[in-house]
């Protein structure tokens, strides 16, 4: 009570210090405020409890026989299953072979579709006359057409490569036209009043204003070119990481699948860091200060 | 001499309809609109927003083309953009993947200069706008002020024969737009360029200007040209001297009753 009494006093004594205090209070609340940016530390720590604490529910599930290892195994089985499979199996060799195949089919659909988003993004003719059916294939999935391509083509490399390619060529063709048909028209006027002809602005503006983009799509895009291989590999394959979940599953190692899955995971997050770290080194008029 | 009487620019009968789409009504943005430019003028072009002002400067630099009528440089008919007319836009209009002095560079590419010229002309306009220790920022660096200033450093790089201007300062804080204001006659004095210049600002066009036009609202026309009779160089104090007053009060009459109009014609 009488604490109270004595806080009281201050108060009315230093009328400056209550809003200062009011000041904190809120800041410390500042995790509760829409779109307001937190501590660092606070994020980081945040970020690896969600990360632990997944791992300890699993641990709790597991190790305690609450589930039955056929359906998840324990952390450390994954492990060991992973270890087997790259000494006894040549994992390895199903890794290369996988990365092999979304590499090239990818290539092959940025070698033709870059150039071709580029021009339909610049040029109304090129956009009226490929817009229709390729944004009608986009629609299409490329699972649907592995029968097809099966029948055509065999079960081949050529066959998982082609797969890549359909999966990942339209929306790479189309996304590019957009992002090249959003550069900012004041810089073409620019270009023009500064003395440049129309196939000139195509290289000194429009290409280096939208290569950023591009290459953000080609990551974005890079990201479902994993998710197309292991669909091609499930169906008709016996190399890859998609082939060995196949076979797992019907030897009922569940160790094995989630470690292949989880392969997959890392090549993609893998994949995407490089790129990523890569387009904020090659760009740096376009991100940071 | 002859050629110190022959205009620079001279705009005759222009005019420029937007053709509507669907069932839209065709928009006559500039009726029969005629301007003839001295050698060595600058002319504001005083209008209330919407009133083909930018339309008619763009006509000028040739990113858009009249429906009628015809402009000639130096006696010449233009048609298309050229290095000749330089051109300042609102705002971000810099390449912002080139630096400060490979933006000031960018018309120079296609010049006939040796890199070591080009450098000497890329430095001399640094100096000009005043922006040394700049030369290796890229643009999302500066303030909005430092941009619009390596823009008109691009555009006169070029040394074309008339300077553009559509509102450069328009989105320019007060303070900064001053400045700019007097840097930019500094610029004038000095190099002797032919300036068309855009403004909704009324004091903007008097005190920059030789010459003010204004223009009615929707469809454009010129409803007044008036000459500003005060003495260059102007000191910035000039804006509180009653001549200056004098013009202040004319025009803001002239632009008020065209901004009125606009304003009832709006859906």
């Amino acid at each position: 009570m009488e604490k109270l009494v004595k806080n009281e006093e201050a108060v009315e004594q230093a009328p400056i210090l209550p809003v200062h205090n009011k000041n904190k209070k809120n800041r410390n609340k500042k995790w509760l405020q829409p779109q307001e940016n937190i501590p660092h530390k606070l994020y980081l720590t945040v970020s690896v409890s969600s990360v632990v604490l997944l791992f300890a529910v699993w641990s709790l599930l597991t190790y305690s026989g609450l589930v039955d290892p056929l359906f998840l195994p324990t952390p450390t089985e994954i492990i060991y299953s992973g270890m087997v499979l790259f000494t006894e199996f040549g994992f390895i060799h199903d890794i290369t072979i996988t990365v092999y195949r979304v590499l090239a089919g990818f290539s092959i659909a940025v070698i033709i579709g870059l150039p071709l988003g580029i021009l339909m993004g610049t040029f109304k003719v090129v956009e009226a006359f490929f817009e229709p059916t390729i944004s009608a294939i986009r629609y299409m999935p490329a699972s649907a057409f592995i029968p097809l391509f099966i029948l055509w083509i065999g079960v081949g490399e050529l066959e998982k490569i082609t797969i890549i390619f359909v999966g990942t060529f339209f929306s790479l063709v189309l996304m590019t036209a957009v992002e090249v048909a959003n550069v900012r028209r004041e810089l073409l006027e620019a270009a023009y009043t500064l003395g440049r002809s129309n196939f000139s602005v195509l290289l000194s503006v429009i290409l280096p204003a939208s290569i950023p983009g591009i290459m953000e799509i080609i990551r974005l895009i890079l990201g479902w070119a994993w998710s197309y291989i292991i669909v091609a590999e499930l169906v008709a394959s016996s190399s890859g990481i998609g082939s060995l979940i196949l076979e797992s599953q019907r030897m009922l190692k569940t160790g094995n699948i989630i470690f292949g899955i989880l392969t997959i995971g890392v090549l993609g997050l893998l994949s995407d860091l490089i790129l990523k770290v890569s387009i904020r080194k090659m760009f740096p008029w376009h991100y940071g200060r | 001499m002859k050629t110190m009487t022959n205009p620079k620019v001279q705009i005759d009968n222009v005019t420029k309809v937007f053709s509507g789409h669907k069932k839209n009504s065709p928009v006559l943005a500039l009726d029969t609109t005629s301007l003839t430019v001295m050698p060595n003028e600058f002319i504001t072009i005083l209008g209330p927003s919407g009133c083909g002002k930018s339309t008619l400067l763009r006509i000028v630099a040739g990113l858009e083309e009249q429906t009628e009528g015809h402009i000639y440089l130096d006696g010449n008919e233009i048609s298309g953009p050229s290095s000749n007319r330089g051109m300042v836009f609102q705002a971000y209009s810099l390449f912002p993947w080139l630096t400060v002095e490979e933006n000031i560079q960018f018309g120079l590419k296609n010049s006939q200069m040796s890199p070591a010229q080009r450098k000497e002309v890329v430095q001399n306009y640094i100096e000009l706008v005043r922006l040394n220790g700049f030369e290796k920022h890229y643009p999302r660096q500066l303030s909005g002020g430092m941009q619009q200033r390596v823009a008109i450093a691009r555009a006169l790089a070029n040394d074309p024969d008339i300077l553009l201007l559509d509102e450069p300062f328009g989105a320019l804080d007060n303070q900064t737009r001053t400045l700019m204001q007097e840097l930019l006659l500094e610029i004038w004095e000095k190099s002797n360029k032919t300036i068309l210049f855009i403004t909704h600002d009324v004091e903007e066009s008097i005190f920059l200007a030789n010459r003010v036009i204004v223009m009615t609202s929707r469809p454009g026309r010129i409803k007044a040209d008036i000459p500003i009779d005060l003495h260059y160089p102007r000191p910035y104090n000039i804006k509180v001297d009653h001549r200056f007053l004098a013009y202040k009060e004319q025009l803001t009459e002239l632009i008020r009753e065209e901004s009125l109009k606009a304003m009832m014609e709006v859906k």
